[in-house]
């Protein structure tokens, strides 16, 4: 095992920050060192956070990371922001709400822009988790950008899903729209101690009757409800744990990570054979001048890609 | 493969707005960069326990108070402390000429004065990350 696998598998936190940062550059060899950390991973309990912008999730992280720091728990988060589509840039600001934590040396909180990844997530969340559930973290917070009504991308990174609501960001038809609402385990509505929460936490439950899901009310700003919602967490983890489905999540999250990664690759490979490629090239000509359809023209690309990959 | 610059802006002290902090992020996103901001009255323990965590390039800190004297150059050597010895901390605020060597001395890389255009400071970065990374 690599010095950095081990230093990081004791905990320290330069060495985890260090390997997050590559790997979100995408540095050669960083890929290498999470080889010999995946193996023995897999123990945190990983609780994914989303829900629209200005909803409460960072001040929520806070109130749970408070929660589990209480009963000892070793903590990490995993906070996303957008990346700017026009300069690539970002602001990462959930960590405000967060600093209380800062110096405590058994919590380790990491922003990630979104790097041009859809659905409220990074391409880097999988391995930053991985590394913060070498580190030995118990529980791990993922909490994803602010979501529209399909960033359902979190379902796949997390064994307990959050989805966050607030009242005011819409009327109740909006709670019985496919979408964030057929992904969580709790539904949390926030900001309770302001009005409109009741309409909202009924027509929510209306729209989940039936559903394997529980609603609860909080108010992250003071604090109330935490505690409830931190046993709600606690309890589907000891669910998950007594039947199939800690495996199954896993299982689900692991797919996803590789899908991911698939896509990923895929991608680039395509684009850049796209670029390269004369036929290609010409197909897209035809294309522009409608000689050709786009599917038609996807069809042939993808026979041609193909074949030509097995070459 | 091209590294991002990440860069965290922090208020230590009791300054009681940011609104040149956000001035700063703001143009450094608008470079391109990853700014984690972490608000104000952040105490240089919480500034320099928050760069190691994030993996950055840069502390950038501003301050209003008067206090920089004390502040800037603790949270260097905290960096230190904690083995972050390659995070480049840079300076802004209301902070006197007069102050800027023992600043530097102490191993502020670099200070920008009241008036200095966020095109300077994207401008230092960009130098200083290519001269840090080549």
């Amino acid at each position: 095992m690599s010095d950095q696998a081990r230093r990081i598998k004791r905990g320290e936190v330069r060495a985890a920050a260090r390997l997050m940062r590559d790997l979100d550059d995408r540095v050669p060899g960083a890929q290498a060192v999470l080889r010999e950390l995946y193996a023995a991973a897999g123990r945190a309990h990983v609780v994914g956070i989303t829900g629209p912008a200005g909803c409460g999730k960072s001040t929520l992280a806070d109130q749970l990371l408070e929660a589990a720091r209480k009963e000892g728990q070793k903590v990490g988060v995993v906070a996303v922001d957008p990346t700017s589509h026009i300069s690539g840039g970002a602001v990462l600001g959930d960590r405000v709400r967060m600093q209380r934590h800062a110096r405590d040396p058994r919590v380790f909180i990491r922003s990630l822009a979104s790097r041009g990844s859809l659905g409220g997530l990074s391409r880097s969340v999988f391995d930053t988790v991985t590394v913060l559930d070498s580190m030995g973290k118990d529980l791990i917070l993922v909490e994803t950008a602010g979501v529209g009504q399909d960033g359902v991308k979190v379902a796949g990174a997390a064994h307990t899903v959050l989805v966050v609501l607030a009242p005011g960001l819409g009327d109740e038809v909006q709670a019985i729209k496919a979408g964030v609402l057929e992904i969580g385990d709790i539904y949390v509505v926030n900001k309770g101690d302001r009005s409109g929460c009741e309409p909202l936490l009924r027509s929510l439950r209306w729209a989940l009757e039936g559903k394997p899901c529980e609603v609860v009310k909080t108010c992250a700003r003071t604090g109330a409800g935490v505690g409830p919602l931190f046993k709600l967490i606690a309890e589907h983890r000891s669910a998950l744990q007594a039947g199939a489905g800690w495996q199954e999540r896993s299982r689900g999250m692991a797919r996803a990570a590789f899908l991911e990664r698939l896509e990923a690759g895929m991608k680039e490979t395509l684009s850049g054979r796209l670029r390269r490629e004369k036929s290609l090239q010409k197909l897209q000509e035809d294309l522009a001048c409608r000689r050709t359809d786009p599917d038609t023209a996807a069809r042939r690309a993808l026979r041609e890609l193909i074949k030509r990959g097995q070459r | 493969m091209q590294r991002k610059i990440r860069v965290l802006i922090a208020k230590p002290g009791l300054d009681g707005h940011d609104r040149g902090a956000k001035v700063v992020a703001r143009a450094l996103r608008d470079a391109g960069m990853e700014v984690i901001y972490t608000g104000i009255r952040q105490t240089p323990e919480a500034i320099a326990s928050a760069a190691v965590q994030e993996g950055v390039d840069f502390v950038g800190l501003s301050s209003l108070s008067g206090a920089h004297n004390h502040l800037f150059p603790r949270v260097v050597s905290l960096l230190r402390k904690l083995g972050a010895r390659e995070v480049q901390v840079f300076g802004g605020g209301v902070i006197p000429a007069a102050d800027v060597p023992r600043l530097k001395k102490a191993g502020v890389r670099e200070i920008f004065p009241p008036g200095t255009s966020t095109q300077d400071i994207v401008g230092w970065l960009l130098r200083a990350a290519r001269k840090a990374r080549p």
